[in-house]
């Protein structure tokens, strides 16, 4: 019965359709790999998504960028960004995961409307709360620190990691645990043996969305920092894009040198994505 | 017993002097000028010892910055940055004056009169930048002297069929604008020191401008980009630009520096603003002596030849021109020269508010939309709304009695519902519950609650220079009446909602459809590839959006972007994109679709996986057809993994400030600007207006907060 078959023009169709989306869709990054690779610092006028010359000059200047003390400055920067991203994750989910789990099973005074600020907070616009922050972290003594960054990156992406986990849990089912519980489990190990391993897509997609979230946060790290050898990446890149003129070239270099550490995470978990994303929510 | 405590406090202190001193200097200089003042610092260090920690900062994001570290304690020692900013840096209490080592008599007249405030002198002046015009020698041109021999030499030198021009320079920018309007003599304050923009000096000028570009005897929209590829092509023979040009110009180009013409009309020079970039040491310092003597030694002696010879300065010390080298280079003594003609740009409060309203008119004016005579009451009238009077300062009791009232009233309420039953009954798990939750809640309390509530209320105060007046609700009632500006300006909040609204709605419209279509393509079972195409298909969702943005603005570029290249190639001409607020609008939301479908189509693709396919062939036995199919099956399975999806994209969407403020950033003057970019403006571009900026937020909130219980309403219905 499943065994349905196709035109072949119909199959046809699909692919050139495909196809056609594929190739509009990559024309741009096509378009930056064509700047970080061609002589220039300059854009061009052309249609051509591939470079006429090839140099890898700017990747060069890029990665091997010093600062006057002859500091590796790109190896730092990479090291703070990762440390950075890394750390947030790990904050971020760890965080993410006890409470989601609390607002799934128990009930607390506060649960509700707790749920419902959360939500609530993320309508304001982050760019204001920055004002507030400032003063917050000099009184925290977090100022200019990666830990500091660490903590508003990692509690600015709760809301969403708890929401979506809390969505996640809801669809795991309570006899499961209770099971556990009659062979004599403790609720430690409930959480860490049975519950975690079946929410493993959705621990995947927040920790990818945590990840991704500090990865490429500019604004408050380039607020918040004041040290070149601890800037994040995207800081560093904001070096090359200046209101008077923007060096193209390494802007284009840069950003394909960012932008590949999160399109393998991506592609590596663009198996969980599907499910992660939407079991939560179809529970209905 | 005290001793032991006694020898530990002391030989910590000496451990904290034994550590060597260092000092924070903070520039926004880039290539040669950075490289220069590295150098200028490694000689400081080598003369006293004291260490010098630089920091490199993009010049645009360099004075906020400072206005935020250095009240708070995290900023520099010593900041490098141009003098126009004076005046705000000493409201802010940032600057402090110089000390007796600033001897005003060695260094150029102009550039000291500019550091000086109410009898007292701040920094040290390093170098001065003014406008100049440069000239190919290979075109065989001699400098003009009035505008009437400029526009002979322009119309022989330009051939517009061939897209050569005669002049060019970045026509949009007031900065250049201004040698043009003060030689029509143009006064930008009146006699009181208000701002002035509706004189017949700006009428004249614009129109003078303006058929020059109808001529094209220089490009339209030029960008530095564009203004140096066409002058090392030798596309234009003449440029009107300032000393770091000489660093773009292509080795083989010879090429000289002359001053500005005079305008024939009036008789008048073009006189150019003249910059002055000084060191300054901060308020907060904690080595002022130390950071004294940095901020001198940048300015004077071998500091000055390093920044002249290797960063390509125009010292403002007298001492360096009397240099071997500095005297051989002509291209110095040229910018002197032009240098003596100039004005040294207002450091008053009211030039800063110039800027953003005389860029809106030159652009109005240039891309054709405003005439000339109408520039200066667009400029006038942007003017008068930007800067909007403090309104009065009222008490905050009844405020603080309404809330605590609101507090009780909410606490009791609370309090009787929970009667009945005992705590323990009710919340049997409570202990374990909000043990998990705890850390989490620490975290956000202090992150996130704390700041959202500081943000709510600073909504009610007034802020300038650095102090808070409580004013009420009147920021509220400033913005919802339109106070300054019609409905239908882009400044008033109703403007900005619709255009918010239109682009949440068009940006959404397009996710879910792209996203569910590709998503149905390639859900068919047969479709080989079809884990390439997703692959392939969710790769902008990858791509940090701030890269994606700054990416898009390079493919709109007028003159070298290649969507334009794509549309000639189709026989299009070229087009302005951010010129009217149409092509600008659909630029943002193109580049906003391209970012945004993956996440639906990723979605969609989950839902789509979930729905039985049992159900498909029975409606085929049935003999559904496949629109009957998708509209009976398929839309209504996807509804409860669509519905969340949509609301956070509206979300997401609605607040979506990277791809506005990076790619059209608000153009055509300011029409596309969403509420957030429109909220950052006011805080951080326009006298830092946090109170103002914080009720356009509380708005923004509001707004959203409505959608949520819409929202949550439809999702009910979907329970139900």
């Amino acid at each position: 019965m499943s065994a349905r078959t196709m035109p072949r023009w119909k199959m046809f169709a699909l692919h050139a359709g495909l196809s056609l989306t594929c190739a509009v869709t990559l024309y741009p990054v096509l378009w930056v790999v064509k700047l970080a690779l061609s002589p220039t610092q300059t854009l061009s006028m052309s249609a051509n998504p591939f470079p006429e010359a090839i140099t890898l000059d700017h990747f060069r200047d890029v990665l091997g960028s010093t600062d006057s003390q002859g500091r590796w400055l790109f190896g730092r920067q990479l090291l703070s960004s990762l440390v950075v991203s890394g750390a947030t994750t790990l904050v971020g989910l760890s965080l993410a995961v006890t409470a989601a789990y609390s607002l799934s099973r128990f009930r607390f005074p506060g649960k509700q409307s707790g749920m419902q600020l959360l939500l609530v907070t993320q309508m304001f616009p982050a760019t204001l709360m920055m004002v507030p922050l400032y003063s917050i972290l000099q009184w925290l003594g977090l100022l200019d620190s990666l830990g500091g960054l660490v903590l508003v990156y990692a509690t600015s992406s709760l809301p969403f990691c708890v929401w979506m986990l809390k969505g996640y849990f809801d669809t795991i089912p309570r006899e499961l645990e209770e099971a556990a519980i009659m062979d004599g489990a403790t609720p430690g190990q409930v959480f860490w043996k049975v519950v975690l391993p079946l929410a493993r897509p959705a621990l995947a997609v927040t920790a990818l969305f945590s990840f991704m979230q500090a990865w490429n946060e500019f604004i408050l790290a380039a607020t918040l920092l004041n040290d070149a050898t601890r800037f994040t990446l995207p800081v560093a890149l904001q070096r090359y894009v200046g209101e008077y003129k923007t060096e193209w070239g390494h802007f284009a270099a840069g950003a394909l040198i960012i932008s590949a550490p999160v399109m393998a995470l991506f592609f590596a978990l663009q198996k969980f994505l599907v499910g992660g994303l939407t079991a939560g929510a179809v529970k209905g | 017993m005290r001793s032991p405590w006694v020898a530990l406090v002391l030989l910590a202190s000496t451990l904290s002097f034994a550590a060597p001193p260092s000092l924070k200097l903070w520039h926004g200089y880039r290539g040669g000028e950075e490289q220069a003042i590295e150098q200028a610092a490694k000689a400081f260090t080598a003369a006293t010892g004291t260490q010098v920690e630089i920091l490199a900062v993009p010049y645009d994001a360099l004075s906020s910055k400072l206005t935020s570290a250095i009240p708070h304690e995290a900023g520099p020692d010593v900041f490098i940055f141009a003098h126009e900013r004076l005046r705000q840096f000493h409201r802010m209490k940032i600057v402090a004056p110089s000390g007796p080592g600033l001897e005003p008599s060695k260094y150029l007249k102009p550039a000291v009169d500019a550091l000086e405030l109410d009898g007292k002198f701040y920094g040290y002046p390093l170098s001065i930048k003014c406008l100049a015009l440069f000239m190919r020698d290979d075109r065989g041109l001699t400098a003009p002297t009035t505008t009437d021999a400029l526009e002979a030499q322009l119309t022989a030198a330009s051939n517009p069929a061939k897209n050569e021009f005669g002049l060019a320079y970045e026509a949009g920018d007031f900065y250049f604008h201004a040698p043009i309007l003060f030689g029509f003599g143009g006064q930008l304050f009146d006699a009181q020191g208000r701002a002035q923009f509706e004189t017949p000096a700006m009428e004249k000028s614009l129109a003078w401008v303006k058929s020059l570009q109808d001529r094209h005897l220089m490009p339209q929209e030029a960008s530095g980009a564009l203004v140096k590829t066409l002058f090392n092509e030798n596309r234009t023979a003449m440029v009107i630009s300032g000393p770091w040009f000489t660093g773009e110009i292509d080795p083989g180009v010879k090429y000289s520096i002359h001053p500005l013409p005079m305008v024939s009309e009036t008789g008048l020079p073009m006189a150019p603003f003249l910059g002055v970039e000084a060191a300054f040491v901060s308020s907060r310092t904690t080595q002022p002596e130390a950071a004294e003597a940095l901020a001198k030694f940048l300015a004077v002696g071998d500091a000055t030849v390093m920044r002249v010879i290797t960063g390509r300065q125009i010292p403002a010390e007298l001492a360096a021109y009397e240099n071997e080298a500095v005297a051989k280079d002509t291209m110095i003594s040229a910018f002197r020269a032009v240098a003596e003609r100039g004005t040294a740009t207002p450091n008053t409060l009211e030039m800063a508010r110039v800027w953003e309203p005389m860029k809106l008119a030159l652009r109005a004016v240039l891309q054709g939309g405003v005439s000339p005579h109408d520039g200066g009451p667009l400029a006038g009238r942007r003017y008068r709304a930007l800067n909007r009077e403090a309104p009065p300062t009222t008490s905050p009791v009844p405020y603080v009695v309404v809330l605590v009232l609101g507090l009780v009233a909410l606490v009791t309420w609370q309090s009787r519902k929970a009667k009945g039953k005992s705590f323990k009954q009710r919340y049997p798990e409570a202990g374990r519950g909000l043990a998990y939750v705890a850390p989490a809640a620490a975290g956000l309390a202090v992150l996130v609650v704390v700041p959202f509530v500081i943000g709510l209320s600073l909504s009610l105060f007034h802020h300038e220079a650095g102090e808070y007046s409580f004013v009420g609700l009147a920021n509220f009632t400033d913005i919802l009446t339109s106070k300054g500006y019609r409905i239908t300006e882009p400044l008033s909040f109703y403007f900005t909602l619709v255009v918010t609204l239109l682009w949440t709605l068009a940006n959404v419209v397009l996710h879910v459809s792209i996203g569910l279509f590709l998503a149905i393509l390639l859900k068919e079972p047969l479709l080989k590839l079809r884990g390439v195409y997703r692959v392939l298909l969710i790769v902008p969702w990858a791509v940090p959006n701030y890269i994606t943005a700054m990416m898009w603005k390079g493919m709109f570029h007028r003159q070298f972007g290649a969507i334009n290249a794509i549309l000639g190639m189709f026989g299009i001409e070229p087009v302005s994109w951010f010129a009217q607020w149409s092509t600008a609008f659909a630029a943002n939301v193109i580049t906003n679709t391209w970012l945004g479908f993956p996440f639906m189509m990723v979605v969609s693709l989950g839902a789509l996986q979930s729905i039985p396919t049992d159900l498909y062939e029975a409606a085929e036995v049935d003999g559904a057809s496949k629109w009957t199919q998708f509209r009976r099956i398929t839309l209504p399975l996807l509804r409860p993994a669509l519905l969340p999806a949509i609301i956070l994209g509206s979300v997401w969407t609605f607040n979506m400030f990277n791809i506005i403020y990076l790619v059209s950033g608000g153009e055509p003057g300011g029409g596309t600007d969403i509420l957030v970019s429109e909220a950052f403006r006011w805080a951080f571009q326009r006298n830092e207006q946090y109170g103002f900026a914080a009720a356009y937020s509380v708005l923004i909130f509001f707004v959203l907060f409505a959608w949520s219980q819409v929202t949550k309403r439809l999702s009910g219905e979907e329970q139900a």
